[in-house]
C-alpha cells in the first residue's frame, strides 16, 4: 500500500520508541517525545507498541491511502480526527489532520507500521544527523510511504478509559527528581512557574520567567552524560528541559530530571503553555513507572481482545 | 567510586576529578566491564571523562532483589570488583592511534588569527604546537561521533567564542577552553575554530559508526587546501 503525503503539515516524522544502545558514540534516543502516546496508538491498531508512526507537530498532515487501512491517533487532539480510538480509511480515502486543539504532538499509526529500514536499530528519524526514519527528514509534501496492506477487523463498539491518560494539561505541574547541582539553586525551581518558550523543539523545551541563579558551585563542571529529562541551567538562568534529541553529553549544571512518567506532560506543551515543577523521591518515580508498565499490560491484554 | 542518580533511569558512578588522563583508564576499564553480558533492564553505559553513566528501566529491575537504583549500583559494584588492577594491565596503554589529516587555517580555521593572538603567537606557531601534541579520546558524544580530545598544550588554552556559530560545518577542528574536538556535523558551536578534517567522524552505515573510540590516541596531520579537496 501506498500513503502519499499531500500535505506535510509543520514538523511530521517517523519515530518509534527510539534507538537505543548507541548514546556511547554521541547518538542520542530520539523516538517519540511522547512515549505513553505512540505505544497506545499502536495497540490501538494491533501493532507491537514500538512500530514506527508519524509524529505529528501543531499542524498536521493530509494523506490518502491506496488501499483500505486501520489507523489511530493518540496524544494531542487535533482536529479531524477523534484521538484515542482507531479508524478505517476506505481504499483512495483521505484523512486530513488539522491545527492540534489539544496539547502539541499526536502519533499517528498503521496497521502493520510502515515499510521503512531501521537505521542502528531504529526507525525513529534524528533530525540533526539526518539519520533514520524518511530519509533521514521530516516528510514533505508529495512524499510517499509504502506499507505493508493489513487490515485488522475490529469488534465492537468501546472507549479507552481516559484514567489512564498522563495527566496533560496546559500548565501540568511535573514532578521530578533532584539533579547533582540541585542545591545550588536554592528552591526557586520549585516556587515559579516556567512559561514554555518558542525555540522549543525536539532537543529541548526551553523555559522562560524566572531565571535561576547559581549560588556556589565549581566555575566549569566537566562535561558527562545528560539524558532525556535533564533539566539543566545554562549561564543565562534559563531550565532547559532535555528531550529525545538532546545531545548525550552536557556540561551545564543539572537542577532535576523530570521523572520518566511525567516527560509525556512535556512532550504535549506548546509555546506560551505553562508548567510547575514538584520534587518526589526516587523511589516514587520508580512506583509510578511501574504502575504506568502495569497500565500499558492491561490496555494490551483488553485489546487484545478486540481483534478477531 | 560514587554513585549518583541521573534522573529514574540511569547512575552516574563518579571515578575521578576532572580533566585527568590518569584516570581514563579506569573509565575504559568499568565501561568495558559493564558492557559484557549485560543483564536485562541495564540499557547502556556512557563513559565521560571522569564518570561511567549505566541506564537503565527501572520496570525492569523490580521485584526481588531491592529497589532498582540499589540493584544498579550492586551490579557496577559487582563488576568493578577488579577494576584497578583491570586497568593498569589492559587500559593503562592508549588504544589505537588514528591519524587525523587536517587543513589549518583559511577559510577551514576562520578563528586562528584570533587564537594566535589570545595565546599570543603567531597563527603558524598555534598550529605547530596543536599538531605536535598527542591527545587522547576522552568522550564520544554531544553530537554522534563527536570526539572531546584531552591533551590540548595549555599555551593553547582559549575560552569559547562569546556568542556561538549557528552552523559549523562537520569537519571542524575547534578548541574550547582547555578540549579540543572535531565537529561530526554541521551544528551550532561556540569553540575557536582552527582547521578542518576532511575525514567523516560519524558513518550511520557502517559497523562501527564512530571512526573514533574512547581511549584512542589522535594525532593531528597538517594537509593542504588542495589535499583536502582531493581527499577520498
Amino acid at each position: 500500500m501506498e500513503i502519499k503525503i499531500l500535505r506535510s503539515g509543520m514538523l511530521t516524522t517517523i519515530q518509534d520508541l527510539g534507538r537505543r544502545g548507541h548514546r556511547a558514540e554521541g547518538v542520542p534516543w530520539s523516538g517519540a517525545m511522547d512515549g505513553f502516546a505512540l505505544r497506545v496508538a499502536n495497540l490501538l491498531v494491533g501493532n507491537p507498541e514500538d512500530t514506527a508512526a508519524l509524529e505529528c507537530t501543531l499542524l498536521g498532515p493530509e494523506l490518502v491511502f491506496s488501499t483500505a487501512a486501520l489507523v489511530a491517533v493518540a496524544g494531542a487532539e487535533f482536529e479531524g480526527m477523534e484521538s484515542w480510538h482507531p479508524q478505517v480509511i476506505a481504499a483512495g480515502g483521505r484523512l486530513k489532520l488539522g491545527a492540534a486543539r489539544r496539547g502539541c504532538r499526536a502519533y499517528l499509526a498503521v496497521a502493520g507500521g510502515f515499510d521503512l529500514p531501521r537505521v542502528l536499530g531504529s526507525c525513529s528519524t534524528y533530525l540533526r544527523a539526518g539519520l533514520g526514519g524518511f530519509a533521514g527528514r521530516a516528510l514533505r509534501d508529495g512524499d510517499v510511504l509504502q506499507a505493508p496492506e493489513i487490515m485488522r477487523p475490529m469488534a465492537g463498539h468501546w472507549r479507552v478509559d481516559a484514567r489512564i491518560f498522563p495527566a496533560y494539561a496546559p500548565a501540568p505541574t511535573v514532578r521530578v527528581v533532584r539533579g547533582a547541582q540541585a542545591d545550588e539553586f536554592g528552591g526557586v525551581l520549585f516556587d515559579s512557574e516556567f512559561k514554555i518558550m518558542a525555540q522549543s523543539d525536539r532537543m529541548g523545551v526551553r523555559l522562560g520567567g524566572r531565571r535561576l541563579a547559581r549560588i556556589g558551585g565549581a566555575a566549569e563542571l566537566v562535561s558527562s552524560a545528560v539524558a532525556p529529562g535533564t533539566v539543566q541551567i545554562p549561564p543565562d538562568g534559563q531550565p532547559i528541559i532535555l528531550m529525545a534529541d538532546a545531545q548525550t553529553i552536557g556540561g551545564y549544571p543539572q537542577a532535576a530530571h523530570v521523572i520518566s512518567t511525567d516527560l509525556p506532560l512535556v512532550a504535549q506543551l506548546r509555546p506560551g503553555d505553562e508548567l510547575k515543577f514538584a520534587e518526589v523521591p526516587l523511589n516514587e518515580a520508580h512506583q509510578l513507572a511501574l504502575e504506568r508498565e502495569r497500565t500499558l499490560a492491561i490496555l494490551r491484554e483488553g485489546l487484545a481482545q478486540k481483534f478477531r | 567510586m560514587t554513585f549518583t542518580a541521573l534522573g529514574d533511569t540511569a547512575v552516574v558512578v563518579g571515578l575521578g576529578t576532572g580533566i585527568d588522563p590518569s584516570v581514563l583508564p579506569r573509565v575504559r576499564a568499568l565501561t568495558a566491564a559493564l558492557e559484557r553480558d549485560r543483564p536485562p533492564g541495564i540499557i547502556e553505559v556512557v563513559p565521560a571523562y571522569a564518570t561511567v553513566t549505566v541506564f537503565y528501566e527501572p520496570s525492569r529491575l523490580t521485584g526481588e532483589g531491592g529497589r532498582p537504583f540499589e540493584r544498579v549500583c550492586r551490579f557496577i559494584t559487582a563488576r568493578a570488583g577488579n577494576l584497578q588492577a583491570e586497568a593498569k594491565k589492559k587500559f593503562a596503554k592508549p588504544g589505537r592511534t588514528i591519524e587525523i589529516p587536517v587543513c589549518y587555517g583559511g577559510e577551514f580555521g576562520p578563528d586562528l588569527a584570533e587564537v594566535a593572538a589570545h595565546c599570543g603567537l603567531k597563527p603558524a606557531d598555534v598550529i605547530k604546537r596543536h599538531k605536535g601534541a598527542d591527545y587522547l579520546v576522552h568522550i564520544i558524544g554531544f553530537a554522534p561521533g563527536f570526539p572531546y580530545l584531552g591533551g590540548l598544550p595549555e599555551k593553547l588554552h582559549t575560552p569559547r567564542r562569546a556568542t556561538p556559530r549557528k552552523n559549523v560545518p562537520a569537519g571542524s577542528v575547534g578548541i574550547g577552553g582547555a578540549q579540543t574536538g572535531i565537529y561530526s556535523l554541521a551544528t551550532p558551536g561556540g569553540w575557536q575554530l582552527i582547521g578542518r578534517t576532511p575525514l567523516a567522524l560519524f558513518r550511520p552505515g557502517a559497523e562501527e559508526p564512530a571512526l573514533l573510540r574512547v581511549g584512542d590516541r589522535v594525532r593531528f596531520k597538517p594537509i593542504t587546501s588542495e589535499e583536502f579537496a582531493a581527499w577520498k
